[in-house]
């Protein structure tokens, strides 16, 4: 294999791990804050992919699309959880799973139903096709690298919001001891239709950046929402950090593992049979990462112990 | 606790009279039907051991099912195929005798819970949710990617597996055996629950510093539990193959092991019936909703949501008008 293949591979890694991180990132804090484990962020990841590719076909704007991902989801998400969510805090994980799972069968058949079965199509608009040359000669899709672009410049702005200003320090606050922050007067459930409003928003954003890439379709969530819990279970549940962390390792696990461990068969093992191992292996091997991370710290990398 | 025993011989009748009916009438189609909702219960019935008893929340119970699935779909078409699965170091050979598939299905399934459990019981509450599911959906991809036995696409047996003395193909005959499997099952789990294992366990649910203050390696009673909750439900997968003569990977698929919980949830979460009536009910929602509208999913969505949030205990609960007793 060559350092420029490999190099190739490692952007395509920090591509889908920034893309994991946007999901992961909602979900340890809606349930940092609100102790809420939210099945249905598959959903709205969907709900941004799908609202995207109805702008960008009204209005050929790849732009007003991305908007419209984080308009759409946030909307969506405030009133999901003003509806239905925000009475299932009290209740225990089996409640809040299965309401959770209701409102995945809800959002994708509506989905369906307004949209059909047949997969949209979200072009890559004009500016960012082809690719570029990097430093060293290497191409790379300029899509790719702007996704990458978008998703450290969100992880820098979530940091910030966190740790310096005065909303972050309440849902930092709200991650501690939510009585205690409702007596000194924070009105708890507006702060809570916020930080999941956000979560949504990054979800959608997040499915309508990897729309372009791949197809809109009902049910692209859902796998998208099983590895970022994945992600959050390695680096910790509710840690910001640790969902970047996770994600960024299960997001180069991944890719790498798909084109190296084949490779890494073949140089002792007949051809085809080499494939069919690799990539059987490579498919496991997150899993096997959160099996290894269990195994030595079961409340993940940066996880309160 | 009358009015539930009550219920609870009740929906045993309806699952021995409809089909034997239907079948007297000449519906098969009821019959299969009936079939599918005893297997379902089956699986229901393995989990609730795990979520109900010892408020284990494992959303990855298809893995077990489809085990279960696999293990019919490879024995049976090695039988099929006169090839060995195994020549050296000895002969292992492919059956297509019911019994021998049921016990291959159950040890199998019950390894993997084994595994499984063992890593994913070191953690707890909405991690235990997660971990649980991740295994699932990597056994998933594995079948997915791994084509020795038809990949993505599936295996495909043509005639149904033997038993002894029966004949397996027609319908009433083989909902008989997937009826006395389920008997069984219920019966094990009842003698179980009411077991000072059972006893160890539910109060493991309830109160873990406690259980462990007895004296009672809590570690380990839940890990038997999950281990026995995963062989049913294996045992559930192997039967589900045969009624469909087909395996495939969506049997392994995330959606089925959140079916599994609906099951539980609609019927009564920890009640011994529960999963038999949930699962009863949500075949006849699939068959008559799914009769009235292609988008039938919305509505059994919106069931779902209606019973979490405004009928706790389910549909035996609001019925018992009791709580969930542990004392037999």
């Amino acid at each position: 294999m060559n350092t420029l293949l490999l190099i190739e591979q490692i952007l395509n890694g920090l591509q889908f791990g920034v893309m994991l991180f946007l999901m992961a990132a909602g979900l340890t804090l809606i349930f940092g804050v609100m102790g809420l484990i939210n099945l249905a962020h598959g959903s709205l990841y969907m709900i941004g992919a799908f609202a995207a590719a109805a702008v960008a076909g009204w209005t050929g704007n790849f732009f007003l699309a991305l908007i419209a991902s984080l308009v759409a989801a946030a909307i969506v998400g405030a009133l999901v959880e003003l509806t239905i969510i925000r009475r299932l805090y009290a209740r225990d994980h089996l409640e809040q799973v299965l309401a959770t799972f209701a409102l995945i069968l809800i959002f994708s058949e509506a989905t369906r139903w307004i949209f059909g079965s047949f997969p949209l199509f979200l072009n890559v608009p004009e500016v960012l096709k082809g690719s570029i040359t990097l430093p060293g000669g290497i191409q790379y899709s300029l899509y790719r690298l702007t996704i990458i672009g978008i998703g450290l410049a969100v992880a820098v702005g979530l940091f910030l919001l966190i740790s310096k200003t005065r909303v972050g320090m309440r849902i930092r606050a709200g991650e501690n001891d939510r009585e205690m922050i409702a007596a000194l007067g924070v009105d708890i459930s507006v702060l809570y239709t916020m930080v999941f409003a956000l979560g949504a928003a990054l979800a959608g954003l997040s499915g309508a950046l990897v729309g372009a890439i791949q197809s809109v379709e009902v049910g692209m969530g859902e796998p998208v929402l099983i590895l970022a819990f994945v992600v959050i279970v390695i680096g910790g549940i509710g840690s910001i950090k640790g969902a970047f962390a996770g994600a960024i390792l299960v997001g180069l696990t991944d890719t790498l593992g798909r084109t190296m461990l084949p490779l890494v068969f073949g140089s002792f093992m007949e051809a085809s049979a080499a494939t069919t191992v690799g990539s059987a292996l490579a498919s496991m091997l997150i899993y096997i990462l959160m099996a290894g991370v269990l195994l030595f710290k079961p409340t993940g990398l940066f996880g309160a112990t | 606790m009358l009015r539930e025993r009550y219920i609870n011989l009740i929906v045993l009748a309806l699952l021995l009279v409809v089909p034997a009916h239907a079948y007297v009438t000449g519906e098969p189609f009821t019959v299969t039907l009936a079939t599918r909702a005893v297997i379902f219960a089956l699986a229901g019935v393995g989990l609730n051991l795990a979520l109900g008893q010892g408020g284990l929340v494992s959303f990855g119970h298809a893995a077990y099912f489809g085990v279960g699935g696999y293990v019919m779909g490879i024995l049976a078409s090695h039988a099929q195929n006169y090839e060995p699965i195994l020549q050296v170091p000895f002969l292992i050979e492919g059956t297509n005798a019911m019994p021998v598939i049921w016990l291959v299905a159950i040890v199998m399934s019950a390894l993997l819970a084994l595994l499984v459990g063992a890593l994913s019981l070191r953690t707890s509450g909405v991690y235990f949710i997660m971990v649980t599911l991740a295994f699932g959906q990597m056994l998933y991809y594995f079948t997915i990617s791994w084509p020795a036995y038809g990949g993505e696409d599936g295996l495909s047996i043509y005639v149904r597996n033997q038993f002894p003395g029966l004949n397996t193909l027609d319908p009433i005959q083989f909902y008989g055996i997937c009826f006395v499997l389920l008997c069984a099952a219920l019966f094990l789990v009842d003698r179980i629950n009411k077991s000072p294992f059972g006893l160890a366990l539910n109060g493991a649910h309830q109160n873990e510093e406690r259980v462990q203050t007895v004296g009672i390696n809590v570690y380990r009673v839940r890990l038997v539990a999950f281990v026995i909750s995963g062989a049913i439900t294996g045992l559930a997968g192997a039967l589900f193959a045969d009624l469909n003569r087909f395996v495939s990977p969506t049997m392994f698929s995330w959606q089925i092991s959140g079916e599994i919980m609906i099951f539980i949830i609609l019927g009564g979460v920890g009640r011994l019936f529960g999963p038999v009536l949930g699962a009863a009910l949500y075949i006849l929602l699939e068959h008559f909703l799914g009769g009235l509208s292609e988008y039938w999913f919305i509505y059994l969505g919106a069931i779902l949501l209606g019973v979490v949030l405004f009928a706790k205990g389910g549909i035996i609960g609001k019925l018992a008008k009791r709580e969930v007793s542990h004392d037999g």
